[in-house]
């Protein structure tokens, strides 16, 4: 059906375009300004290959932590009401406006050597300093409030009468979750799960100050370009933009199926 | 699979500012009490706490005799269809019947025999693989009994289970729980607000008013002899009759009487007659009311704007007329009357 544009519709389309241009418009750019040759040598380089793919790993680790952790509190936060539910609310939300390098100080004052959770997980022989378990904080910490939020919905839309069905039907409190409410609120775990770690990926304030070094893509990309300039960090940036697009369409894709 | 009997021991519930106070109710093992009440009088909520969805404030659910009042409701072995069904959208119609079996670990042969021998019971075995998105209410209701029956609870709690379809599904819908009950026996605890769906299905009516129970017998005596005020005014005067109608649908036959209606139904069934339809005269007058029946006065009660008098036929029926005609007729307790009613007005159920 094809209706036709009246003046709001025109007047929209075009603060619309403008937008769609202002993101797009960069994105193409360095993707076109890049040599083959150029980008060809950036990949078989050990340095980018291996910040990449630290970046993904440890981007999915803080996902599977948060998922561990952030859904049975999303369960709890949909159904029951308690004393100081508000605040453990807005504090679940607060590592979204917190900008990320108060956020990686902020961690450093607990994970540091200094930290009291630095010490005893150094006691156990963990450390969080220049190193992927600090990476995998810092990304878990600023990512977070994503999954638990988007699971936080997803289990509000699931109609507590069914659980309670489950519960006549003789399934305990643990087999109501795993049976009724985890399966119907799927797809916002995942939608959720994929929006943390793809928000764990793009970190990069909190990362850089807890974990410079081994570098992820964006501290590799900052490095690069505070050294040798536009030109050498660019490369860089499309094989970033490439790969993160192709997983993010990817899981998508099975989170869609699923 | 007869169900255990169920006792309710002077429950108290409470739920937000709402109170359920002192409830007593028993129900013998493969009993059919309906719970007749308008909205708001606490009918889910009792139903909750037999289920033990809701925790009682004080008092006792007896099931078969055991004191289940402690247990959590996955310990209870109680089926509950809920007013909309509550059927589970993830899972396919076998999966929501078969769901309180598996958790009960059947080996998956006798778990399918069971699931598709009650689907069969219920008319639905062509609609096992289906999703539940895209069944229409009546089929939804079906499923959520099949549900609740197939783990053979020792009680089945219904809540308003025909409010939410059209007239004849309801009809339909009506025969089948009839039927289940006849076949399995199960106990039910059924809530309504309709009163022909009490008077149809129940055993025994219970009236359950603002929390409290007014008034608990079998259905033709709580129409004729309401227990308060309160009850008569919820279910209206009505002369509910039970007999039998004839194949053609034209003769309600009962004790000692017969009656000329008209209705699509045919063997046994209910009838009502408003006290406002009926004709009360001296002699036999000539009108165009298929039913004219010879009654004794048995009493006279005046109860705001109307007059009612009850005439004994037998059965006994109450009449409802003027102060004026009261006087005019110059009724007496004891006098020979006449009572004329359309077959139309005799509504059959």
């Amino acid at each position: 059906m094809r209706v036709k544009l009246g003046s709001l519709g025109v007047a929209f389309s075009l603060l619309g375009l403008i937008l769609v241009a202002f993101i797009a418009w960069p994105l193409i750019k360095t993707g076109i300004s890049s040599r083959p040759g150029e980008l060809w040598e950036t990949i078989l380089d050990p340095e980018v290959r291996g910040a990449i793919g630290l970046t993904f790993y440890a981007a999915a680790i803080a996902t599977g932590v948060g998922l561990v952790l952030g859904v049975p509190l999303a369960y709890i936060l949909a159904r029951h009401r308690f004393p100081g539910k508000a605040l453990i609310q807005g504090l679940i939300d607060l590592p979204i406006v917190v900008p990320h390098t108060a956020a990686g100080i902020a961690l450093l004052l607990v994970f540091g050597r200094q930290g009291f959770l630095g010490r005893a997980f150094e006691a156990v022989g963990v450390r969080f300093v220049s190193s992927l378990p600090g990476i995998v904080v810092a990304m878990l910490f600023v990512s977070v409030p994503f999954l638990v939020n988007a699971a936080r919905e997803g289990f509000s839309a699931v109609d507590e009468r069914l659980e309670r069905a489950a519960r006549t039907l003789g399934a305990g409190p643990w087999a109501t979750f795993f049976q009724v409410a985890l399966p119907l609120a799927k797809r916002g775990i995942l939608s959720g799960a994929i929006l943390m770690w793809a928000r764990g990926l793009s970190e990069f304030g909190a990362v850089m100050i807890l974990a410079y070094h081994p570098m992820t893509a964006p501290v590799l990309l900052y490095q690069r370009f505070e050294s040798y300039g536009l030109s050498y960090a660019r490369p860089l940036v499309v094989w970033i933009l490439i790969t993160t697009l192709a997983v993010f369409l990817a899981l998508r894709m099975v989170g869609r199926r699923g | 699979m007869k169900g255990a009997s169920l006792v309710l021991e002077d429950l108290r519930v409470k739920a937000g500012s709402f109170l359920l106070s002192g409830v007593d109710l028993r129900v013998r093992g493969g009993g059919y009490l309906v719970i007749l009440g308008p909205t708001g009088a606490g009918k889910t909520v009792l139903l909750e706490a037999v289920a033990g969805l809701r925790r009682p404030a004080a008092g006792r659910v007896l099931l078969g005799g055991e004191d289940v009042t402690p247990l959590p409701p996955e310990r209870r072995n109680v089926g509950y269809v809920f007013q909309d069904h509550a059927l589970f959208p993830h899972l396919s119609v076998f999966g929501n019947i078969a769901f309180g079996l598996r958790l009960r670990r059947l080996p998956r042969r006798e778990l399918a025999r069971r699931v598709e021998g009650m689907a069969r019971l219920l008319g639905i075995e062509k609609l096992l693989p289906r999703r539940i998105e895209g069944l229409s209410g009546g089929e939804r209701q079906r499923v959520a009994l099949a549900r609740a029956l197939v783990i053979q609870p020792r009680a089945l709690l219904l809540d308003e289970p025909l409010s939410s379809l059209d007239p004849a599904r309801r009809q339909e819908l009506q025969r089948l729980l009839e039927h289940l009950h006849q076949e399995l026996l199960p106990t039910v605890l059924h809530v309504t607000h309709d009163f022909e769906e009490a008077v149809a299905l129940g055993e025994e009516i219970a009236v359950l008013q603002e929390g409290r129970i007014a008034q608990v017998g079998p259905a033709e005596e709580v129409f004729r002899r309401p227990a308060t005020p309160e009850v008569a005014e919820f279910l209206g005067a009505r002369n509910v009759l039970s007999g039998q109608v004839s194949p053609d649908g034209r003769r309600f036959k009962l004790d000692g009487t017969e009656l000329e209606v008209v209705s699509r139904l045919s063997g046994p069934a209910h009838a009502a007659v408003r006290p406002e339809d009926i004709l009360l005269s001296l002699s036999p007058i000539a009108t165009s009311a298929r039913n004219c029946l010879r009654g004794r006065v048995m009493g006279i009660e005046r109860k705001g704007p109307l007059v009612y008098v009850t005439v004994d036929v037998p059965p006994t029926f109450i009449v409802a007329i003027t102060p004026e005609s009261l006087s005019e007729l110059g009724l007496a307790e004891g006098m020979e009357v006449y009572l004329s009613f359309k077959a139309s007005a005799v509504h059959v159920f």
